[in-house]
């Protein structure tokens, strides 16, 4: 009989581009964990030895104001043609996404042309009389999650640490969160497809960590767009979180990882707004359970200094982790500017003072 | 003017949203917006589908149309294939270019997204920055956002962004060019006609609501600040 920890997710796997990527920023991601990105590129390059381009030239894809109604269709499609245009001129075909709504809005707009290809032609109209460009298709379209699941055994080989904690030997509890856009629209453009949060749960096995289910796995984290951006509505992505939360507090989870930006703010920001509510957290301290993205968790196993990929820019601390893991760091180190200058600290991390 | 069946018809998106429902409701046990409000997705694409047009016209002044969260929970477990989220998204824009969105509470909102989201759009060209997630509207964000944003340059040199400076980089600034490239995308595609829409829209009921100067124009910080305020129906 299986325990409710143990994880027998199936592998399904897509195709994924293998080199020569050409990298689609998120807006939140950059706002909130532009270390994540970083850190990301820098393993690609320096680690992975992979090539990809960092374009200036391309801009938000405007997904948020798409799935809030006010960017119609047509623009959302011409704003994608335009970034596979700035892709064509630079010779890329494989994109890499930052953003989960990019990611999925990507796929809408491929798809829709497939099936409606007077869309298409519309969006290169649009496109063309617009800023005289043309685009191509991508050959392949990869969330960076997918890129960093592709490679997460190579990562393991390259990586002083591991998932464990070096107190007891025993391996961490990992809960995932899998953003609703990476793979609820269109599951088959998914590692894992849309029941199943093999991207994550995948890279916590290869990297030594134990994946541990819970109820609402696939439930959403509560962005909701309008419903988070007009401030009179977050009530709405609050309880969403604290369903989450929930119902992954009785598995005792010592990390969140994630691969959706939003989710990941989302989700560290949560526990202390519910925190500042209620009083309680959802961890056995004060501090509220660690959230990571996929590339922070590469980057800090990888040996990368916590403060560099932007660690220090999480509400729940991530410094309980970083012991239990045996991470070297310096904690004196945390709040220095770019020149080494020691900087006022925020009033306080974590959920609870 | 045609009829909203027909505006909603138009739209490639109730062809990819809609396959003949069979009303099993799934959509609704698995919404997270149907746990949080009275909220049925089931019933509005059964309206819609039904092509009734009072029905249909009555969906989109409702606040209704606007509680779906877009987390598209309800494409993945329809048995149909249906998509009532981007049934959803073809409903709010007729809603919109009608002007029956600023009949509701919850519809009249976007006049809110247009100038918080949409401003940033093409000012940044970004949907999000910085300075825009200010503390005193985001309490929720904590002492640590509040510790970036008040020493973001600082904060994001030290993590090797590039923020409102030129050149590659994470929270760059977008280049004038790029900028107006998205501008003129805006024009040519229909985006900036969505805009004068909901402004137009949203002026005259804020005249409707009395939120007026002395010359009796619309007073929009009057209007938002009505918005931001409005107590729900219950």
């Amino acid at each position: 009989m299986k325990t409710l920890n143990s994880d027998n997710q199936q592998l399904f796997d897509k195709e994924i581009a293998g080199d020569d990527y050409y990298y689609l920023r998120s807006c939140i991601r950059q706002n909130f964990f532009p270390g994540a990105e970083k850190v990301f590129l820098d393993i690609l390059t320096q680690k992975l030895g992979r090539k990809i381009i960092d374009d200036e030239h391309h801009t938000t894809c405007s997904g948020i104001g798409y799935h809030t109604d006010i960017v119609p269709f047509d623009t959302f499609q011409a704003i994608i043609a335009r970034q596979f245009a700035l892709m064509k001129e630079k010779g890329a075909v494989n994109a890499v996404v930052s953003c989960i709504t990019s990611f999925g809005g990507y796929h809408e707009v491929l798809e829709t042309w497939k099936e409606f290809p007077e869309e298409k032609r519309k969006a290169q109209e649009n496109l063309k009389k617009a800023t005289g460009r043309d685009f191509d298709v991508p050959k392949n379209i990869a969330h960076a999650c997918d890129i960093i699941y592709k490679y997460r055994h190579e990562i393991a080989r390259l990586a002083p640490y591991k998932l464990v904690n070096t107190h007891t030997g025993e391996p961490l509890r990992v809960v995932d969160h899998v953003g609703c856009h990476y793979a609820k629209i269109f599951p088959d453009k998914a590692v894992g497809g849309a029941e199943k949060t093999t991207v994550l749960t995948a890279m916590i096995e290869a990297w030594g960590g134990q994946p541990v289910n819970y109820p609402e796995r696939r439930h959403c984290c509560g962005f909701g767009f309008r419903h988070y951006l007009v401030k009179p509505n977050r009530s709405y992505s609050i309880s969403n979180a604290r369903k989450k939360f929930e119902s992954m507090q009785p598995y005792r989870p010592d990390l969140i990882l994630t691969n959706c930006p939003g989710c990941n703010m989302f989700l560290d920001r949560w526990q202390y707004a519910l925190a500042q509510i209620e009083g309680k957290t959802y961890s056995d301290d004060k501090n509220g359970i660690p959230v990571l993205s996929y590339e922070e968790l590469a980057g800090l196993l990888l040996g990368y200094d916590p403060w560099h990929i932007g660690l220090q820019m999480h509400q729940v601390d991530l410094e309980p982790l970083l012991k239990r893991m045996g991470i070297a760091y310096s904690a004196e180190a945390k709040y220095r500017n770019a020149k080494g200058i020691p900087m006022t600290p925020p009033k306080f991390t974590g959920c609870l003072e | 003017m045609k009829m909203v069946v027909q505006q909603l018809a138009d739209d490639v998106r109730l062809k990819e949203g809609m396959n003949a429902c069979m009303n099993c409701g799934i959509c609704t046990a698995v919404c997270p917006a149907a746990e949080y409000f009275e909220y049925d997705p089931r019933s509005i694409v059964v309206a819609v589908q039904s092509g009734n047009e009072e029905k249909i016209q009555q969906l989109l002044t409702s606040d209704t149309i606007w509680m779906c969260g877009q987390c598209m929970s309800c494409k993945t477990r329809c048995p149909r294939s249906n998509c009532p989220g981007i049934i959803i998204n073809v409903l709010r824009k007729v809603s919109q270019a009608t002007g029956a969105f600023v009949q509701s509470r919850l519809g009249r909102q976007q006049y809110l997204i247009m100038k918080t989201i949409g401003a940033n759009l093409l000012r940044y060209g970004y949907c999000i920055h910085p300075s825009a997630v200010d503390i005193q509207n985001h309490p929720e964000q904590g002492p640590v956002w509040e510790w970036v944003y008040s020493n973001r340059e600082e904060v994001y040199e030290r993590l090797g962004a590039n923020l409102d400076r030129e050149g590659p980089g994470a929270m760059r600034k977008i280049a004038t060019n790029d900028l107006l490239e998205l501008a003129v995308i805006f024009e040519q595609s229909g985006g900036t006609v969505l805009w004068q829409s909901i402004e137009t829209h949203s002026k005259n009921k804020a005249i409707e609501l009395g939120l007026v100067d002395s010359q009796g124009n619309p007073c929009m910080d009057l209007y938002t600040n009505y918005l931001l305020n409005e107590d729900p129906e219950f």
